[in-house]
């Protein structure tokens, strides 16, 4: 299994930084440079540059065929893209936000996820879908929900939640090169992010301990692995060793990687944006109870999202998604807990 | 009899043979789940079909088995997947709904009202951008026409001149549901060309005038005039589905579409002809009914797959290391995977 080593922090050689935005639009132009088959359609994805300014200006250099424009029918141009993967290409769809792929749920489940396996084998999907996720924005109820634990429920797709920005530039090459369908969860509040990129590529089915620890595992993904990195600083000033593994694969989970990390700290705080209730962080921690029980210091401990729908107001907006301090509150709480160090 | 009218009559004589077999062991119980006959109907599966290329593609509903059996899926295969067995079409995964054949460009067998729609644009897409001169036939009940998934699909197909034949079979009935009680515009044809597309109104118990119809709307759609939409009058002589009690429609109504067999009626307009004796006519009833005993009797006799194969299918070949698509080379490994998007590992239907 391999475990991505956080990057040196004084590396002879410096890499290049760029941001999110920056990483996933390279990687959708080296996909298009390498492979005529790769085209990218959604909502405004060629004039406008796309909703989050990803595809910004890349209409301009493969044309508006390849960086097509859609009308609002997210369901249409999703099983469009279904089907042109059947025809042999390989499409890259973008849709404005996980609440309005719901739209286009019955092309992912009914379609994408089951062709394969519906028609013996005959049939496969190379699709990949793009959508951005998560509160932060103040968007309110219709634009800020975390579903990726629906899309992640599902036999024959495969979801992965780049939370860096070297993720985010490599992810995607090997999403193409998948022969399933891969939905690609994209953070809004990560676009923004710049970092070193490290050199690719990288595989869709690992988790990776972004911050090494001693004391306690904190799983998360997406935007919550850097709130995640920031609690454990905190706590590292009381002297709290805090391991943070970034799951990067929300289907299929890396279930060798957690456990192992488990199997050192004894204690596991699972943070999700997701609504708690039969959530993605119910999922994880099931998962590490029952490959970690007999070696748990503590009872596996979830903080997920308040289940409400998120509202505007920023204060309230904070209070519905884990923070940086509810992940500390959680972590030190967990501490204070009865065990061995082990 | 010329050859094309002796293909026309024995495709739908060898539909409705395989089909009243079907539901014969659906009642004894051979066939499972649910069987949706295509009784009534056979003219337009039977006269739409030949007039596609071996290349172009079709997409069918769960009412498909004659679509599957005209496009040259066999009896066989076809049988065997009625009755879940490996050697079926779809490897026994599938079922009465969902009969595949990928070498056939038929991509089911699909049993959400509407939702092979947009993946019919997708197919037609794909040919466009490859600079490929098939067509895409589309095939579904007018009960689709209420869904959004219909008008998404007809608005992209005309937005981007794609060459996507949307094919209506207008039974009347969307199960159930009668065409007057759930569409406010019953008038199908004129409906669909406030997309910008022909729309054609076909008679779909006359297999002539299906195959003049269709071949008319495969040659404008293959020559670059973007999609076609026909719409073909026609009765399912069956009910819905094996579970249904047909209360909804009146029996005289039954009788009358009935009288307009699209069987009896083409033997009797051949054999006005001068072109069809009585001894044609049995002789094709006669080898449709060895073929579908064959078929039985194949079905039969195959293996069930073994439980151990369960999860197969629902991933493809794992995708070759990171790193192993070297920069110029295609990301895939065309070995693994024909260019089609078609696995190869067809075992499981050899």
């Amino acid at each position: 299994m391999t475990v991505h080593e956080p990057a040196p922090a004084q590396s002879a050689q410096m890499p290049s930084t760029m941001t999110y935005r920056e990483a996933m639009r390279e990687a959708i132009r080296e996909a298009m440079q390498e492979d005529e088959r790769v085209f990218i359609m959604g909502e405004d994805v060629a004039d406008y540059g796309g909703t989050y300014a990803v595809t910004k200006g890349l209409h301009e250099e493969f044309g508006r065929d390849r960086v097509r424009n859609t009308p609002l029918s997210e369901s249409g141009f999703v099983g469009a893209g279904i089907g042109a993967a059947l025809g042999g290409m390989r499409p890259i769809v973008e849709i404005m936000t996980v609440n309005f792929s719901l739209l286009a749920l019955d092309q992912i489940v009914n379609n994408a996820a089951t062709l394969r396996h519906m028609s013996g084998g005959q049939l496969g999907v190379p699709l990949v879908v793009r959508l951005t996720t998560g509160a932060g924005r103040q968007l309110a109820a219709q634009h800020s929900h975390s579903l990726e634990a629906w899309y992640a429920h599902v036999p024959g797709i495969k979801v992965v939640a780049p939370a860096t920005v070297t993720d985010a530039r490599w992810m995607l090459r090997q999403a193409l090169a998948d022969p399933d369908p891969v939905i690609v969860f994209e953070h809004a509040t990560l676009y923004n992010r710049r970092e070193p990129v490290e050199p690719g590529p990288v595989d869709l089915v690992s988790a990776a301990i972004r911050r090494r620890g001693s004391d306690l595992t904190v799983v998360a993904s997406a935007g919550l692995v850097h709130k995640a990195v920031e609690a454990a600083d905190a706590l590292s000033a009381d002297g709290a060793s805090i391991e943070v593994i970034d799951l990067r694969s929300l289907r299929p989970l890396d279930r060798p990687t957690l456990a192992s990390s488990v199997a050192r700290t004894h204690r596991a705080l699972v943070v999700d944006e997701g609504w708690q209730s039969v959530g993605l962080a119910a999922e994880v921690a099931a998962s590490i109870t029952e490959d970690c029980f007999y070696g748990l210091d503590a009872p596996v401990r979830r903080l997920s999202s308040v289940d409400v729908p998120v509202p505007y107001p920023k204060h309230l907006e904070e209070a519905a998604i884990p923070t940086v301090e509810d992940i500390a509150g959680a972590a030190r709480e967990m501490l204070a807990e009865g065990g061995t160090d082990g | 009899m010329s050859k094309s009218e002796r293909s026309l009559l024995k495709d739908m004589i060898r539909i409705r043979t395989l089909e009243e077999r079907c539901a014969e062991l659906y009642g004894q119980t051979k066939i499972r789940g649910f069987l949706h006959l295509y009784i009534g109907e056979e003219a337009i599966a039977a006269g739409a079909l030949p007039q596609l290329r071996d290349d172009d593609n079709v997409l069918g509903t769960y009412r498909e088995h004659g679509h599957a059996l005209v496009r040259g899926v066999t009896a066989r295969s076809i049988m065997a997947e009625m009755y879940g067995k490996a050697a079926g079409c779809s490897g026994g995964r599938g079922g009465s709904m969902h009969l595949f054949d990928a070498d056939r460009h038929f991509y089911g067998g699909n049993a959400i009202v509407g939702g092979h729609l947009p993946l019919a644009v997708g197919l037609a897409m794909a040919d466009q951008m490859q600079n490929r001169d098939r067509v895409t036939a589309c095939f579904f009940g007018e009960g689709a026409m209420a869904e959004g998934e219909f008008h998404e699909s007809m608005n992209l197909a005309a937005l981007w001149d794609l060459p996507v034949i949307f094919c209506c079979e207008n039974n009347l009935y969307a199960m159930g549901t009668s065409l007057e009680s759930s569409e406010s515009e019953t008038d199908l044809a004129l409906k669909a060309s406030s997309y910008n597309m022909p729309a054609w109104r076909i008679d779909g118990m006359d297999v002539e005038a299906v195959a003049a119809g269709m071949e008319r709307a495969v040659t404008t759609s293959r020559s670059g005039g973007g999609p076609v939409f026909l719409e073909f009058k026609t009765y399912r002589f069956r009910a819905h589905s094996m579970f249904d009690p047909d209360l909804y429609r009146d029996p005289s109504e039954i009788e009358e579409w009935k009288s307009r067999d699209p069987i009896t009626s083409y033997a009797s307009v051949l054999t006005e002809r001068g072109s069809l004796s009585q001894a044609d006519e049995e002789a094709l009833w006669a080898q449709a009914q060895e073929e579908v005993d064959d078929a039985v009797a194949f079905a039969e006799e195959a293996e069930w797959e073994s439980p151990a194969t369960l999860t197969d299918h629902v991933y493809g070949p794992a995708p070759t290391r990171p790193g192993d698509d070297a920069k110029g080379e295609p990301i895939l490994d065309p070995d693994d995977w024909a260019g089609d998007g078609i696995a190869s590992n067809r075992e499981v239907t050899a």
